[in-house]
């Protein structure tokens, strides 16, 4: 038999430039920042740069900043010209694609094929759909001449770092507010790059401020007295503790918050797709994705047929280098990640489900963990309850559709849902029975700025893209802060 | 046992087979071969794949056009594909027309190409619009002139039309006149059936019938081995083994032009049926101007510097 | 002097399509504007809310599924049936709510349209507030507005039937089931209207009634963990705004409190937008 090993495909790293330190960017450029802390490549180890941990005060300065920009320049602008502001964003995201894609794998981890093909493509999308909005404010549902909050503080997760600055800085800019953005502690080099992108762009001092830093950085901007609006990715531990945090206060929110996705295959679905679904539904991004299809749903006539499919499709999944071409699997973000990720895994053993991955040598520096699937899992176990958050499978079966909707719908959260079948009439009874603020039918993580993502139940408030998102970041002219 | 023991011979039980094989999603099965497609395939791996792919090309000739002067040189270039590298390795087979094939068979013994099997397309290719017994006599003459391959058209016009134990049986007939004499590819045809849920259940109708290989097109209709219908097909044979246990072949052809073409398709071959079928003898590539290409890429790898026309022969 | 005495009316709960007393066996006296006692009315306690919780849940689904043209049709009945009863309101009203009879006719008069406004939303939700979205892929992508589930609403004290209205079809015509807590100072209309649900189309457990403190309710309503969102416009003091929001995080409830009484917004409020994508292929 011939064996067809792929050589090592490495995308060339030297079209980034990392400074050996980041400040913060306020008001138009960089501070230089204190409490500096190590930003690490998590594939193997190594100190990428010294990220700045922003204080009280640095989000103190970076939200007057905004407020500044906000009255003085932003709110006088014409929504045509932010428009076209955000379309020169666009353009030098696209422009600066390749340097980008290759940033965010080495901080984040995750492929390049991913990185290049996925996260910064719909990065720049999500800037041109919004970019078109800003004139059209008008026509979004909220009546005439709907007005921003104002300054907006925004948190972002560490798993999809520069899209998902691109899901929150687009449509507020668009809506005429202006923002303080917190990236995660692990993944801020994509922001403090977009930063530069900024300055390209010639965007007016203020509009956009990137605070640098953790939890107690994120703390300080929800408590900040001058936020008008909040917008926080992750999970939903922390989005209930700001939810908390903003009773007081006249503060507005949107959370996007965790998920436990059911991912129901039907006896009648198109296999070799359907299995490529579940693939990419739990393996996309490390399973670092709280829309992942972590829950795999089978009707007990199919569920031997695919699972052996499934086996022989995870044998192919290409664990390694971030930054090879032909990597499937990256690294997982951070040891503290990786240790929940096996300390859940480890749950699952505990509790009798069965533990399976494909012979893969993972390598020795860095944070790996294997694609890998339970099975004889129930609703009872741990691993079919909560959040993993890495690359790991729990498979239940079911025997009627009645069942599917009943097991899929049994978890406090609601994110997202998958669904495979052939017959239409099924698809759509399904669909309407999920409780769950994204389904996707016959397919499987997809995104588009023009499409709504948000969740019912504690998956989180409001919705991320299309009409209903930009609606978060407006409020009627008449409203009293409704 | 006849059929693989999976259908008994009947019109019911073989329609009632094909219609229990899963559908195929289009977008899903476009994506993933799209997917594979941005496979990276860099220094050694390329080295070794075009070698590969050199030994699956049946080197073609199908043309109206065609002469003797014509295939003779086509089955120099067979034997040895780059006169000035004897490494290079043999191509997979010639495939011609089959008043062509006493030619092509005698001038490859000529020239030390005896290992190289001569295929014929047989059965009123393209169209397959024949008489059954013109069809019969048409792979008759083929094997009689010393073709080792038999590739032959399925009747699309019954497979439309839903007439699928018409199709079955004359590939069954084709089976039994090839015997032990010949192997048989059974054409498709996809561009014709234009599903991908018709190139699985025609996938599965040839290898019941008897397929050795089973070949998407004839070259003469567009589109033609798209990487989503050699994935379809690919999956095909790969669920047929873990049935039968039996390992039938796949020959994508046509729009299969430029090295980075057939490494496509080596890489759905190895990501989807597995590395076992990565041999000749299950993975063909029928094409003309594809050799020239793989020789020119293999010239670069070897020398370091890109490689010009002029320095590779044509036919 | 009246030779005969009247019959007088017992006041209870409304709660799965049943007048029980309240659990805890409590009840408070409802005075007039001169402190004349009216009537005692129930004073419910978080165990009544619990049942009413579980009414509700139980009686969701299946009005969620009933077609919109269908809820659109039973909300309009309600409205007929309230026409109907009109006198009986405005002088309850005019007594509970201390005004005059002509001002209690307008709101009589103002919540029957409040219904058939609100009744004619029911099919035209989706048109507002769905769309389809033009994705860049081979895929259909549309949202759709969702009942949201289970809601709770606090009314407001003023105008003790009209407010209690603008709770409850906003909430109710999308298809939630909703538990209410009505007016605590003007309580009796809102048991009366209750008289008007029971013998409606509508199937019972899609609205409970409720009677009785806010002060006390309010914070069981908040961290029920199976009520998904909350109309708090009948709370009007920060402190209790601000316990209800952070109670009400726990299962991150969908709290709201609304100064517009005609508006789909209160109806969007407590819907979900879901996103179906499906390949379009051959």
């Amino acid at each position: 038999m011939t064996t067809f090993d792929y050589a090592p495909a490495l995308e060339s790293r030297t079209i980034v430039t990392i400074d050996p330190q980041y400040g913060h960017f306020i008001n138009g450029s960089f501070t230089k920042g204190s409490n500096h802390f190590a930003s690490i490549n998590p594939s193997d180890e190594t100190v990428l740069s010294h990220i700045a941990l922003g204080s009280a005060q640095d989000i103190d300065t970076a939200v007057d900043a905004a407020r500044v920009a906000y009255e003085s320049v932003w709110s006088k602008l014409s929504g045509k010209e932010r428009g076209k502001y955000l379309y020169r964003i666009a353009r030098i995201l696209q422009e600066r694609a390749r340097e980008f894609a290759v940033l965010e794998s080495l901080d984040n981890g995750k492929p390049i094929r991913e990185s290049r093909d996925v996260d910064v493509p719909l990065a720049a999308a999500h800037f041109f759909y919004h970019a078109g909005w800003a004139d059209k404010l008008d026509y979004a549902g909220m009546g005439n001449s709907p007005r921003p909050h104002g300054v907006a503080g925004q948190i972002i997760p560490w798993n999809f770092p520069i899209l998902m600055l691109s899901w929150k800085i687009a449509p507020a800019l668009a809506a005429g507010n202006t923002v303080v953005l917190k990236p995660a502690e692990t993944t801020s080099l994509t922001a403090l790059l977009f930063a530069q992108v900024c300055q390209q762009a010639e965007l007016p001092a203020g509009v956009v401020n990137i605070v640098t830093g953790d939890g107690s950085t994120g703390a300080a901007l929800v408590e900040h007295p001058g936020i008008d609006k909040i917008a926080f990715t992750g999970s939903t531990e922390v989005g209930k503790a700001i939810a908390r945090a903003i009773a007081p206060t006249k503060k507005k929110a949107t959370l996007e918050l965790g998920g436990k996705a059911a991912n129901i295959v039907f006896e009648d679905a198109p296999i070799d797709e359907t299995v490529e679904g579940i693939v990419n539904g739990i393996f996309f991004n490390q399973g670092h994705v709280c829309c992942a299809g972590s829950r795999l749903l089978l009707q007990e006539d199919v569920a031997e047929e695919v699972l052996s499919k499934l086996k022989v499709r995870m044998a192919k999944i290409r664990v390694g280098d971030p930054l090879d071409k032909n990597t499937d699997l990256g690294a997982i973000n951070s040891s503290e990640q990786l240790l929940k990720i096996r300390d859940l895994s480890k749950s699952g053993d505990d509790e009798g489900a069965e533990r399976w991955s494909p012979p893969c040598a993972v390598p020795e520096k860095g944070f790996w963990f294997p694609p890998t699937i339970f099975t004889g899992v129930t609703q009872a176990h741990r691993i079919a309850r909560e959040e993993i958050f890495g690359p790991v499978l729990s498979v239940l079966t079911f025997r009627t559709p009645q069942e599917a909707i009943e097991k899929a719908n049994n978890t406090p959260y609601g994110l997202s849902a998958g669904i495979w079948s052939e017959k239409g009439s099924r698809i759509l009874w399904a669909a309407g029975q999920l409780k769950a603020g994204v389904i996707w039918a016959n397919t499987f993580n997809k995104f588009d700025p023009a499409s709504p993502f948000g969740g019912y139940k504690e998956s989180g408030w409001g919705r991320e893209g299309g009409r209903h998102g930009l609606t978060a970041y407006l409020k009627d002219a008449e409203s009293n802060n409704e | 046992m006849k059929y693989y023991g999976l259908v008994d011979g009947t019109e019911a039980s073989l329609n009632n087979f094909l219609k229990s094989l899963p559908g195929v999603d289009q977008v899903g099965a476009e994506a993933r071969a799209a997917m594979l497609g941005t496979r990276s395939i860099k220094t050694s791996s390329k080295k070794k794949a075009i070698d590969l792919a050199i030994s699956m090309v049946d080197l073609t000739t199908l043309e109206g056009a065609d002469t003797a002067g014509k295939v003779t040189a086509l089955a120099s270039k067979a034997v040895r594909p780059d006169p000035s590298d004897p490494t290079v390795p043999s191509v997979g087979a010639i495939c011609v027309y089959n008043d062509m094939v006493s030619i092509a068979r005698k001038h490859l013994d000529l020239v030390g190409g005896s290992h190289v099997p001569v295929a014929a397309v047989c059965t009123a290719f393209p169209s397959g619009r024949a008489s059954m017994a013109v069809k019969i006599q048409d792979t008759l003459d083929a094997i009689e002139a010393g073709a080792g391959e038999i590739d032959m058209v399925i009747d699309r016009g019954a497979f439309l039309s839903g007439h699928l134990m018409d199709v079955f049986e004359e590939i069954v007939k084709i089976r039994e006149v090839c015997g032990e004499k010949a192997h048989l590819k059974v054409i498709l045809e996809t561009g014709e059936l234009v599903t991908y849920d018709n190139v699985r259940k025609a996938s599965f109708l040839a290898m019941l019938a008897g397929a050795d290989f089973i070949k998407t097109s004839t070259g003469k209709v567009a589109p033609a081995a798209t990487p989503p219908v050699v994935l379809v097909m690919l999956e095909a044979v790969r669920d047929f083994y873990q049935i039968t246990n039996k390992r039938i072949g796949v020959k994508p052809a046509g729009g299969i032009r430029n090295t980075k073409d057939a490494i496509k398709q080596l890489v759905l071959v190895n990501e989807t049926a597995g590395p076992e079928w990565l041999t000749p003898s299950l993975f063909r590539i029928g094409a003309s101007a594809l050799l020239n290409d793989l020789l020119m890429q293999r010239m670069k790898m070897r020398d370091g510097y890109y490689a010009s026309p002029t320095y590779v022969t044509i036919d | 002097m009246n030779e005969r005495l009247e019959v007088k009316k017992t006041y209870k709960l409304y709660i799965g399509g049943a007048f029980p007393r309240s659990e805890s066996g409590r009840t408070y006296e409802v005075k007039g504007s001169d402190g004349q006692f009216i009537a005692n009315a129930c004073l419910a306690s978080r165990k009544d809310l619990k049942d009413a919780v579980v009414a509700a849940r139980s009686a969701q689904s299946s009005w969620a599924s009933a077609t919109a043209y269908n809820r659109g049709q039973i909300l309009y009945r309600i409205a007929e049936m309230l026409e109907g009863r009109s006198e009986q309101f405005i002088k309850e009203i005019s007594a509970s709510d201390a005004i005059s009879e002509s001002k209690a006719e307008r709101e009589v008069l103002a919540a029957i349209d409040r219904w058939v406004w609100y009744a004619g939303w029911s099919d035209k939700l989706a048109v507002l507030a769905g769309s389809t979205n033009p994705v860049s892929g081979p895929y259909y992508n549309f949202t759709i507005p969702e009942a949201m589930g289970v809601i709770g609403a606090i009314a407001t004290e003023e105008n003790s039937l009209l407010g209690l209205v603008d709770a409850i079809a906003p909430i109710i015509v999308s298809g939630n089931s909703c538990i209410v807590l009505a007016s605590g100072r003007a309580p009796l209309s809102a048991m009366t209207f209750a008289e008007v649900l029971a013998t409606s189309d509508l199937p019972h457990g899609v609205c409970n009634i409720l009677t009785g403190s806010k002060e006390e309710l309010a914070p069981w309503f908040a961290s029920h963990m199976d009520i998904n969102g909350l109309d708090i416009s009948g709370v009007d003091e920060p402190s209790l705004v601000s316990d209800i929001k952070t109670a009400g995080a726990q299962n991150l409830k969908r709290i709201h409190s609304f100064s517009k009484v005609q508006h789909p917004k209160r109806i969007l409020a407590f819907m979900e937008a879901k996103t179906i994508w499906h390949p379009i292929g051959v």
